[in-house]
């Protein structure tokens, strides 16, 4: 329990330092950090596969990717967050708006959620999962959840296509 | 009593580990200057004692006293930030790989691996991801057009190699599935060490070992691939601002990366420390596992002294259209194959 | 397929880049060791001077200065003296009391052995020239008639 509060309250901080830094590069990193404390919250679940993958995907390349992102595009302190020339209705730009109303839902969903104990009662305990070994996530993966599993992984080749045709210059 | 196995004795290991690989590394700057030397004609370092063995220990104390300096208009706390994390995973990697067999010591089994955990390889990538971080944000944070380049090119780099890189080990650990009893395969780089193979599987397996090796070229950022740090063209990369300690700790992460390369490639594809006389007397093992290291780390050398850089964008091209779906063949044929037999 | 054949080719090339490496690991390195080692030099070399002498001791330098006239920089200053008759320094009338060489105006242009006609001046092998001070580059005549390896033909033609 103690190892979980101090994870759950770095996540948190680092969570609060993505959105309130002011360059995009730290902000990367405060999701990195986010990322990883998840990591450990998963090994400190038995789920140390999902701890992995979580580390391999997000910490090993999507973060890399914002980072190489950031560092095209310039990496400069975001100065119009506190503006006082504009108004408050001008800072609301779309993306902060659609932003906004995506954590509100995320929020809503997850109240709803502990509210209803639909979230307290979730079945799956680490035990089930043969304390989170790659052969028992691979059986799950591939028998009960088989139809999501290759949805989304036409989805990604979809996706891999289209990068393909987007780089191809005629 | 415990405590004793969960703690004291994984600490120790990781202790010896540490101080090996540093005194390692120092040597292996050694070995490669000489054997570089060597390919081209030269003699290599040969000042300081006999055979130039004291140049690794002239070399250190030359950089931990130089001056340190952080140059202005740089982000300060990233630039601080970066060359420890680039070490920090590249001397993690030698956490899950086995540099022998169980030994019985002091009463106790004690297995030559500090972390012996179920998701081995997956560590090895994970860790391997992490590593790019160093680079990119030294690079970054030195406001240098030339490091950022570095950087951008790191990431890139490291990125696309990681690709071909996890499909050819997803290949081989489908192949793990055979060497079990239950036909279930296994991730752990212990096991996939003790697993017994017939010759055909080594085959096969050894058929994947030059386009891993190609993807470890990349992945380490050694010559022929040294994009992130190319002298000719980006002064030295993302390492431009840096002197001193910080310095040397980056050189420090781009030889034990070759190191834990080493050690992975070696415990995937040449049966870690196995050998002959090893179930009868297992300290041979360590000595094996060394051998095929310094085998390895030889032939990173070789490669470096034979084949020149190729344009950047070369690499990548390189990378998408014929490494990665060469990749992809070779694991599309594996899986068939493990399924029908 | 010219794909494919592309890509067999390239492995081909990749190897045979890594035998000619293997083949110069395995042979031994061309170094010379300078400083331990004495580096070889043309035998038309042209380097510090020198001043030489006949077998029975005399010294070859009569006292000319055509090396002086000849000299395109002026590096060469050259005072000539009579013998003395009963202790002659050189076979002929005269001698060179001075005998001075700035090495800081030489171009080692050899123009001064051409010019010599008893070939007393010729231009050595010892290229090991640095000093601390200028004055060390000052050459008098002392110093040219004691060279590293006194009295050697540097050029036979």
């Amino acid at each position: 329990m103690f190892l979980f509060i101090v994870f759950a309250l770095i996540a948190i901080v680092a969570g609060l330092g993505v959105i309130l830094s002011r360059k995009p590069v730290y902000s990367a990193l405060f999701l990195l950090v986010n990322f990883a404390t998840l990591a450990a919250l998963y090994i400190m679940l038995q789920a140390q596969f999902l701890a992995a993958v979580q580390i391999i995907v997000y910490a090993g390349a999507i973060v890399v990717l914002i980072l190489f992102v950031i560092m095209l595009i310039g990496g400069g302190e975001l100065r119009d967050i506190r503006d006082p020339n504009k108004t408050l209705l001008r800072r609301l730009t779309a993306p902060r708006v659609t932003g906004a109303v995506l954590a509100l839902l995320l929020l809503a969903a997850i109240g709803y959620g502990l509210i209803t104990g639909t979230l307290n009662s979730a079945s799956g305990s680490a035990a089930a999962f043969n304390n989170g070994s790659v052969q028992a996530i691979a059986s799950v993966l591939y028998t009960d959840y088989v139809l999501p599993f290759e949805l989304a992984s036409v989805l990604l080749l979809v996706g891999m296509i289209g990068a393909v045709v987007l780089a191809k210059n005629e | 009593m415990d405590w004793i196995n969960l703690i004291l004795i994984p600490a120790i290991k990781s202790v010896i580990l540490v101080v090996v690989l540093l005194t390692g590394f120092a040597y292996l700057t050694w070995v490669e200057r000489k054997l570089i030397g060597r390919f081209q004609q030269r003699i290599g370092p040969n000042r300081a004692w006999k055979f130039g063995l004291g140049h690794p220990i002239a070399d250190a104390l030359k950089m931990i006293f130089k001056e340190e300096t952080i140059p202005n208009y740089t982000d300060k706390i990233l630039f601080a930030l970066g060359p420890g994390l680039a070490l920090a995973p590249s001397l993690l990697i030698f956490a899950v790989i086995p540099v022998g067999p169980t030994l019985r010591m002091f009463g106790k089994d004690i297995p030559f691996v500090v972390a012996d955990v179920n998701i081995g390889l997956l560590w090895v990538l994970a860790v391997g991801g992490i590593g790019t971080y160093g680079t990119v944000l030294g690079g970054w944070a030195s406001n240098n057009k030339y490091s950022l380049l570095g950087a951008l090119r790191t990431s890139a780099q490291m990125l696309s190699y990681e690709l071909p890189m996890g499909i050819l080990i997803i290949a081989l650990l489908l192949t793990t599935a055979l060497g079990t009893a239950d036909g279930s395969g296994t991730l752990n780089l212990v096991e996939i060490v003790r697993m017994d193979r017939p010759w055909w599987l080594w085959a096969w397996i050894w058929l994947a070992f030059p386009l891993y090796f190609i993807c470890m070229l990349a992945e380490t950022g050694r010559k022929p691939f040294d994009f992130p740090e190319t002298e000719n063209e980006l002064v030295a990369g993302y390492q431009t601002e840096y002197g001193s300690i910080k310095f040397a700790l980056y050189y420090m992460t781009e030889y034990l990366h070759v190191l834990g390369a080493s050690g992975v490639a070696v415990s995937v594809f040449f049966g870690g420390w196995r050998g002959p006389f090893v179930e009868q007397f297992p300290g041979l093992g360590l000595l094996y596992f060394t051998i095929k290291l310094l085998a390895m780390v030889f032939l990173f050398i070789w490669a470096s002294a034979s084949v020149p850089r190729p344009r950047y964008d070369q690499l990548l091209k390189f990378c998408w259209t014929f490494l990665f779906p060469a990749a992809l063949i070779y694991m599309a044929i594996t899986a068939v194959g493990v399924v029908l037999l | 397929m010219s794909y494919v054949n592309e890509v067999f080719r390239g492995a081909v090339a990749i190897a045979q880049a890594f035998g000619v490496t293997l083949k110069a690991l395995l042979s031994s390195p061309l170094t010379v060791e300078y400083p331990e080692q004495p580096a070889a030099v043309y035998p038309r070399f042209r380097a510090r001077h020198e001043l030489r002498r006949y077998e029975n001791g005399l010294e070859r330098c009569i006292g000319c200065m055509l090396c002086e006239a000849a000299c395109p920089t002026g590096a060469i200053h050259v005072e000539a003296a009579e013998n003395d008759p009963e202790h002659p320094t050189s076979p002929g009338e005269r001698y060179a009391k001075v005998y001075d060489v700035n090495l800081m105006r030489c171009v080692f242009c050899g123009d001064c052995e051409t010019a010599c006609p008893v070939e007393a001046v010729v231009l050595g092998h010892d290229f090991e020239l640095a000093v601390y001070n200028r004055a060390g580059l000052l050459l008098q005549k002392e110093q040219l008639l004691n060279p590293k390896a006194p009295n050697v033909v540097v050029r036979a033609e």
